[in-house]
């Protein structure tokens, strides 16, 4: 009984690992100038992670196989992870006392930033993991170039810390892409048919706006184009070995990183900010 | 509990047994562990087989009620907590088919058993998830049930068992709090939450008294399961043992607990409390429950479009074999 | 229904540096790489581990229950092999 009273130490431990981090100074963080460009940026690693995580917690208690359900549980605790951190400095860069909670479940489809690419349902296992890979490639890249680029210590910080899983995420997706594009007749042409599916969602990711050329200004943030190549080079590489066709660049879905979204987001959003929604101010 | 209703064998008498039962009951009596592969009763490998396998499909049955809520959790560290929580069910469930698999038995096959309906799990996750109180209810009520059981079942004969129990005992520790700690904030919460608190009470109240199986008087063949030590305590007692704890715990939370009858003995010091329905008990184990049919036509159809995953990384695994084997070859 | 079940792998986990690695459980994979990724996955979800090893359980030799006597029974007789076996005088020191 006595055992139970007291707090769950897990939910502490959590706690504790998010506040951790102290505050590292940077001025780009309180720069009135770059605000709302920045808080825009933010919210778009911020909600690639919400929404991808949300996404890929939908296979839990679904996987194929209990040791995939398992790896797929542990890259959405990843992605929730990080969205707590890129959220979390959105809302102080923002400076309307809003918290990472806020910005997540209070905030409506318009303004989320998200890819495209990361909202569309799951489908199958060859959609979610050839999504996951495309993505993770961009993601890696992205992070690897903030670390070692960006002007901002707490920007550079977070992708220090976020590295780390998404090495581990682009690692494993990489090497069940290979398999199953390399594997059965049928896993073969399930990857084929997702890479088709999905690749008019990847230009988006290597697509320039002005928000992102005011923090490219500032040293904040890579151009999105500059990360094209190198992911082009994980993405041939992997499809190779994976005897996967690289589709002929065409057309590209945009504006989900200006908030014009698919109708996905808009149910993700229905389900994801139910509770906070209908009880307002309550605390949970 | 996650095993209920385990058909166990008839207890045989020492005049009854073979030179081999008798020595392989001092072992158990002496509180040895019993490992793979040396010699043990056929019935206990079976019943162990039953109880260990209904086990396990409990876990990964059991990662649907609470994953139901996983996309609605209210704050992304609630969302954080149950997801891995739900994870580490899934987690057991893997522990515990590899124990059952040192029995003969392959995962599969276990699976296929579950599947067709040859093999049970537990009555508990045939009942809805309707609202984020049941979160904590099941984290309270439902991990803490099964707590009382698998505790003790960590000294069980059978030693592979007895690993995945200790094992699970350890990461299990967070669930029973992180349920009561859900319950805490909604019971303390707005009228709404606590309204949703005791509806979740009231719902889980007598399902999760139902964890604990029939009453001794008649539930059978449990002296057998108790002698070979893979039952260590009767269902009345930890079930009588669960009301002692957990009442104190609803009063805390200022719920009531929705039973009428329930009345602190002083002469038993315990609770007396009303038995569950017990028709209701075997009619959701006949598959009668409010959700049985979407659990398991969730895992028939996780296994069933799954198929191809499986079966595509077995295909690379045997063509990238035979690569090596090649190049080996040449060389 | 799949055509193949995955075969089963031993895991065998190492703690801290310096320690042995120590047989944590099982899991199925296809091949030995997977089998790795899994162990990652699935017993070091508490940060358990610096380095795994697999290994095929169809590949495991155990010895047979019944040469338990046997194997094991000669040590009981050679208690020389533990320290305390030795009685060192109190005024030598630790050793």
């Amino acid at each position: 009984m006595s055992a139970v009273v007291d707090l769950s130490s897990a939910e502490r431990e959590v706690r504790d690992k998010a506040a951790m981090a102290s505050p590292v100074s940077d001025r780009f963080v309180t720069d009135a100038a770059l605000k709302p460009a920045f808080f825009d940026w933010l919210c778009r690693m911020g909600d690639n992670a919400l929404v991808l995580g949300h996404r890929t917690s939908e296979w839990c208690g679904h996987g194929p196989v209990l040791e995939e359900d398992i790896a797929l549980a542990n890259t959405a605790l990843d992605l929730i992870g990080h969205t707590q951190l890129w959220l979390g400095l959105a809302g102080e860069v923002e400076g309307r006392g809003r918290d990472a909670d806020q910005l997540a479940y209070l905030r409506d489809a318009a303004q989320f930033r998200n890819l495209l690419l990361v909202e569309l349902p799951n489908g199958d296992m060859g959609v979610t993991l050839m999504r996951e890979f495309l993505f993770d490639a961009w993601h890696h890249a992205c992070l690897s170039w903030l670390i070692a680029h960006s002007q901002s210590p707490r920007v550079a910080e977070i992708a220090a810390k976020a590295i780390k899983e998404v090495t581990y995420h682009l690692e494993r997706a990489s090497d069940l892409v290979v398999r199953l594009g390399d594997g059965s007749g049928e896993s073969h042409a399930r990857m084929q048919a997702a890479v088709d599916l999905l690749w008019p969602y990847t230009g988006e990711m290597f697509k320039s706006d002005a928000i992102e050329a005011e923090l490219v200004k500032a040293g904040i943030v890579p151009a999105s184009e500059t990360l094209r190549e190198t992911w082009e080079r994980t993405v041939s590489e992997i499809f190779e070995e994976a005897t996967l066709d690289m589709p002929e660049d065409g057309y590209s879905h945009l504006g989900g990183k200006q908030g014009r979204h698919t109708e996905h987001l808009g149910f993700i959003l229905a389900e994801m900010q139910f509770l906070q929604r209908a009880y307002p101010g309550a605390s949970w | 509990m996650y095993a209920q209703l385990i058909k166990s064998e008839g207890m045989k008498s020492r005049e009854e047994m073979s030179q081999e039962e008798i020595a392989f009951q001092e072992r158990v009596d002496r509180g040895e562990k019993i490992e793979p592969k040396e010699w043990m009763p056929e019935g206990y490998r079976k019943t162990l087989i039953r109880q260990i396998g209904q086990h396990a499909h409990s876990e990964i049955v059991g990662q649907l009620p609470e994953g139901n809520w996983i996309t609605r959790a209210p704050t992304l560290e609630r969302k954080a907590i149950l997801l891995a929580k739900v994870q580490d069910e899934a987690g057991h469930g893997l522990y515990l088919y590899s124990a059952a698999e040192t029995l003969g038995v392959s995962r599969d096959e276990l699976l296929e058993k579950l599947h067709s309906g040859e093999m049970k799990y537990s009555s508990i996750f045939n009942y809805p998830t309707l609202n984020w109180a049941d979160m904590g209810a099941v984290g309270w009520l439902v991990d803490g049930a099964a707590i009382m059981n698998q505790v003790p079942l960590q000294r069980t004969s059978y030693g592979p068992y007895s690993r995945a129990m200790i094992r699970i005992c350890k990461e299990e520790s967070f669930h029973q709090r992180q349920g009561y700690a859900v319950m805490m904030k909604m019971a303390f919460g707005t009228p709404e939450q606590k309204e949703m608190a005791q509806d979740a009470l009231n719902r889980f109240w007598f399902p999760a008294l139902m964890m604990f199986g029939p009453s001794d008087k008649d539930s059978v063949h449990s002296a057998q399961s108790m002698a070979w030590k893979i039952k260590i305590n009767t269902n009345d007692e930890l079930r009588q043992k669960f009301v002692n704890e957990t009442v104190p715990q609803a009063e805390y939370l200022g719920l009531t607990i929705p039973d009428e009858n329930l009345v602190w003995n002083e002469e038993k010091q315990g609770y007396d409390f009303s038995e569950p329905d017990w028709s209701e008990f075997f009619e959701v184990i006949k598959g009668n429950g409010p959700c049985n049919r979407e659990r398991l036509g969730a895992r028939v159809k996780a296994w069933t479009d799954g198929a191809w995953f499986r079966d595509g990384l077995s295909a690379y695994a045997e063509k990238a074999a035979a690569r090596r084997a090649a190049i080996v070859a040449a060389e | 229904m799949s055509k193949k079940e995955w075969p089963l792998w031993e895991i065998f986990i190492r703690g801290q540096h310096g320690l042995n690695h120590r047989h944590v459980g099982s899991l199925h994979a296809p091949d030995a790489e997977m089998a790795i990724n899994h162990a990652r996955d699935v017993y070091t979800r508490r940060k358990e581990g610096v380095s795994i090893w697999v290994v095929p359980s169809v590949q495991i030799t155990a010895s047979s229950p019944s040469e338990k006597g046997p194997l094991f029974d000669p040590a009981e007789s050679k208690t020389y092999r533990h320290p305390t076996f030795f009685d060192i005088p109190e005024e030598v020191g630790k050793m």
